[in-house]
């Protein structure tokens, strides 16, 4: 059964030792497509170093919820916020009409569902963030995206074609690209929209091993349409229904004792 | 300098490149203004020139040495004429290309070399559809300097766009339709003659239409075929008083048409004559601005309406 | 073996066949019309230059710096009508490719919906008016305007003739550039507002460089319009052939000159009638080698994404 398999993967891991820092608070977060309110009232602490996942059935809100942090929603008209998502240590809220969205997505970086590298080279698509940001010497760049490669578990496989077309690369390697190009720029959490649902298994778990790596750098809140993903990647784990925030907690404790019925209901795989 | 780091060099960086966000649209919105500007400038100059010599005469004289007797009517009505051949070649063969292309056309080199010929002849200057059409139809096929070569020349030059708005269409209807009807028995023919053509005539009207209000403008290749600028006489009526009612003598009759005249008045020096041609060619303006300007509405409100 | 009561179904039923066919057929000539059509402009203008060619030799046609078919002292130097279609091109094309690059970014990325919507079918309007009126235009508001600013020019010039023809190009450029950037999928666009791209950064390093071959096509179109556009050289250029890149003289083109001979009253088979074939080859080729670029262009840069 799906549980079973789920609930040893948990248990296994050892728990996060480091006192609880908040990186980022979401409280009372609605989000509206025009007059339609996807999301619900949301209230979601992540921790600094920790991956916290967001799981639910498809159309329940999750990745509208992740693209909150980063104001994507604001590239497109008739979007709305209420609410507020409060980035720490500042203190400042991301939503507060008075922050360029701009400014949050420079501190922030994501990650989407289908690698998008962009019609540049290798070595182009990771330097683009720094180069957005201002940074002009070489020198600097060559650094900063080789740690980025490197970070990425990408290094090695592409040191010696840097200057080629990242659409040359196969679809887990240009997935990676895309997670040395979020990472170069030192982001202060990274966002991860469903990063393994267009690739085979053996990319899957690559990229699963890499984020379990990176969270000793950076914090990371990642959704996934995958129960047993979340189970092997995170330490808190969120599961939403309908636009609602159902049940938050403990990876394990999550997935062990769920406290809600509807959220033991879905991860004993009796729904969704 | 160092990329930026803290929260303030964050924010100065984003206010200069938001300035550049700025400066490009302001950019794009003159841009677009000159091209709004040489239009609205264009109208009026030809209204304020022409409009004073609109009136019934105008329509109804020939043209003349005298500026202010001079008329438009042998010229539009040698357009109507052109125009009703152009469409009587035009509209079969475009459709008929089309529906081929999309609905029967194997996939071979056959398929393939006809696709690339009509992309690649949408791109031929008109001036040689012009020289096409001196060397085969005036010469070779003795059709002479008439009211046929022309039609026939507009009618290829149009037959590009004709073919790819039918397509266009043909393509927006959805396979469910063609197998709803072959599955109650229908033939291939059936299925277009009954279906196909008509779900899809609003779009190839679209595209008859704009293919005519270009057609109706071009005047390099129906001077290369010979039109002569000064008529003043008009082609034998179609339509007779005796039986069989019918008549196909205007086909071979020397002719002229509205962007010839207005050409013709535009190269004569006196002051008179270029308010002749100013008229015409508001004449002209307003009558492909309408035709466009309803095929266009036509494309809306059929994006609009139809949803499959 | 058939009973008596099926042989009539089976006549039908060949009957339909037949039919079906011969309509196939007819609607097979119908799409080979447009190969006709290629053949024919091949055939003609090659056939009408062979004779011409005969009589005149190609380095003569290629290297003379003059163009007088029609005088007594006949010279046939084809760079002479080259050198105004070059000249009044390149003005139209330093109007027609920065102004509609420029509307194409600016409607892709920047306008909201509803001014999208309305520019569109209003650049459609602008290249649908004849060219004829462009020229009428460029003529008698444009040339005065410009000799307002510049006494000396003459009343026909190149210069006014190809900033009209640059405006006349602007939608060919800005519609065709516009489609290939819209078909970028938003997710590329995403990645790089995600980086913290503003709208200026993203179009310029993400979409105009993964439209770049649609963005390509649009340019070859709008540099063959330019090059075989006639109407509004013939009226507004002048039609004396001058070897001249001054964009402030009057100059024939290959086009205007054809239009030029037409409206006189050339003999059938006259050398004064093959030159207009040969220039029509000559235009046919350029545009040729035009689409040839394009199509190696779009290879070359063929969208991944």
């Amino acid at each position: 059964m799906a549980t079973v398999s789920v609930a040893s993967s948990v248990e296994s891991r050892p728990q996060p030792s480091a006192p609880l820092v908040p990186k980022v608070k979401a409280s009372g977060l609605s989000f509206y497509y025009g007059a339609f309110r996807a999301l619900k009232e949301l209230d979601l602490v992540v921790h600094e170093n920790c991956v916290t996942a967001l799981i639910g059935p498809s159309g329940c809100g999750k990745s509208t919820f992740l693209r909150c942090f980063n104001r994507m929603h604001d590239l497109y008209p008739g979007n709305r916020y209420e609410g507020e998502i409060r980035l720490y240590p500042d203190d400042i809220n991301l939503l507060a009409p008075g922050v360029d969205p701009i400014e949050v997505r420079m501190r922030l970086s994501m990650v989407f569902q289908k690698p998008n590298p962009f019609p540049k080279s290798i070595f182009e698509n990771v330097a683009y963030g720094l180069r957005v940001r201002g940074e002009r010497s070489g020198r600097t760049l060559e650094g900063k995206v080789e740690a980025a490669l490197r970070d990425a578990a990408l290094w090695s496989e592409v040191k010696d074609r840097l200057h080629q077309l990242a659409f040359n690369l196969s679809g887990g390697q240009q997935q990676r690209l895309c997670i040395a190009r979020a990472l170069a720029t030192d982001p202060e959490l990274m966002l991860f929209d469903e990063p393994t649902s267009s690739l085979d298994p053996i990319a899957t778990a690559s990229i699963e091993e890499l984020i379990a790596d990176l969270k000793k750098k950076v914090t990371i809140l990642i959704v996934t349409h995958n129960m047993q993903q979340a189970a092997r990647v995170s330490d808190f784990t969120a599961y939403m229904y309908l636009g609602q925030l159902i049940e938050f907690g403990r990876t394990d404790e999550l997935f062990i004792k769920p406290k809600n019925k509807q959220t033991e209901d879905y991860i004993t795989g009796r729904f969704g | 300098m160092p990329y930026a780091r803290d929260l303030k060099s964050i924010r100065r960086l984003i206010a200069a490149h938001k300035r550049w966000d700025l400066v490009f649209a302001c950019c794009g919105v003159l841009a677009l203004m000159v091209g709004l500007l040489t239009f609205i400038a264009l109208f009026v100059d030809m209204a304020i020139d022409g409009v004073p010599r609109l009136n019934w005469d105008f329509f109804t004289n020939f043209p003349s040495r005298h500026a202010a007797q001079a008329g438009i009517l042998s010229a539009w009505v040698g357009s109507c004429l052109v125009m009703l051949v152009t469409a009587f070649v035009a509209v079969p063969l475009g459709v008929g290309a089309g529906l081929y292309l999309e609905e029967y056309a194997p996939k071979n080199w056959v398929t393939d070399v006809i696709e690339i010929n009509v992309t690649n002849l949408a791109g031929v200057p008109s001036i040689v559809y012009g020289l096409l059409a001196l060397g085969v139809f005036v010469y070779q096929f003795g059709f002479g300097q008439s009211i046929l070569s022309a039609g026939f020349t507009l009618a290829l030059l149009i037959l590009p766009v004709v073919i790819v708005a039918t397509r266009e269409a043909i393509r927006s209807i959805p396979v469910g339709i063609r197998e709803a009807a072959y599955a109650l028995g229908a033939t291939q023919w059936q299925v277009c003659k009954d279906h196909i053509i008509p779900y899809s005539s609003a779009g190839i009207l679209t595209g008859v239409i704009i293919g005519m209000a270009r057609a109706i403008g071009e005047t390099a290749p129906v001077i290369t075929i010979g039109a002569l600028t000064f008529i003043a006489f008009l082609p034998p009526s179609p339509i007779k008083a005796e039986p069989p009612f019918l008549s196909f003598e205007w086909l071979t009759s020397p002719f002229t048409v509205m962007p010839i005249q207005m050409f013709n008045w535009t190269s004569r020096p006196e002051a008179a004559f270029l308010q002749n041609a100013a008229a015409a060619g508001f004449v002209l303006v307003l009558l492909t601005l309408a035709m466009n300007g309803f095929a266009i509405w036509l494309r809306y409100r059929l994006r609009k309406n139809i949803k499959w | 073996m058939f009973t008596q009561a099926q042989s009539p179904r089976l006549a039908q039923r060949r009957a339909r066949v037949l039919k079906e066919r011969a309509i196939e057929m007819v609607l097979f000539l119908a799409a080979l019309v447009s190969v006709f059509t290629t053949v024919g402009i091949v055939y003609i203008l090659v056939k009408e230059s062979v004779v011409f060619f005969q009589q005149v030799s190609i380095v003569a046609f290629l290297t003379d710096t003059q163009w007088t078919p029609l005088f007594d002292d006949q010279h046939f130097g084809i760079m002479v009508l080259l050198s105004g279609t070059l000249t009044s091109s390149v003005v139209a094309l330093a109007i027609a490719i920065p102004l509609g690059t420029i509307i194409a970014i600016y409607l892709s990325e920047f306008a909201p919906f509803k001014l999208r919507e309305i520019a569109k079918p209003f650049l459609e309007l602008l290249a649908g008016v004849p060219t004829i009126v462009y020229g009428f235009f460029a003529l008698l508001f444009v040339t005065p305007i410009l000799q307002w600013f510049y006494p000396e020019l003459p009343g026909f010039n190149l210069l006014s003739a190809g900033i009209v023809m640059g405006v006349m190009i602007i939608p060919y450029v800005s519609s065709i550039s516009e489609d290939a950037m819209r078909a970028v999928p938003m997710n590329l666009r995403e990645g790089s507002y995600a980086m913290g791209a503003t709208r200026f950064q993203t179009a310029v390093k993400v979409v105009v460089p993964a439209a770049f071959s649609g963005i390509a096509s649009a340019y070859i179109l709008g540099i063959s319009r330019a090059v075989g556009e006639t109407m509004i050289l013939a009226v507004a250029a002048g039609m004396q052939p001058n070897l001249t890149f001054n964009p402030l003289e009057p100059a024939a083109t290959i086009t205007s000159y054809i239009v030029q001979v037409a409206l006189g009253d050339l003999p059938h088979g006259s050398i004064g009638y093959q030159t207009i074939f040969a220039a029509g080859l000559t235009l046919m080729l350029f545009t040729f080698a035009c689409n040839i670029a394009g199509h190696v262009l779009r290879k070359r840069f063929r969208e991944t994404y």
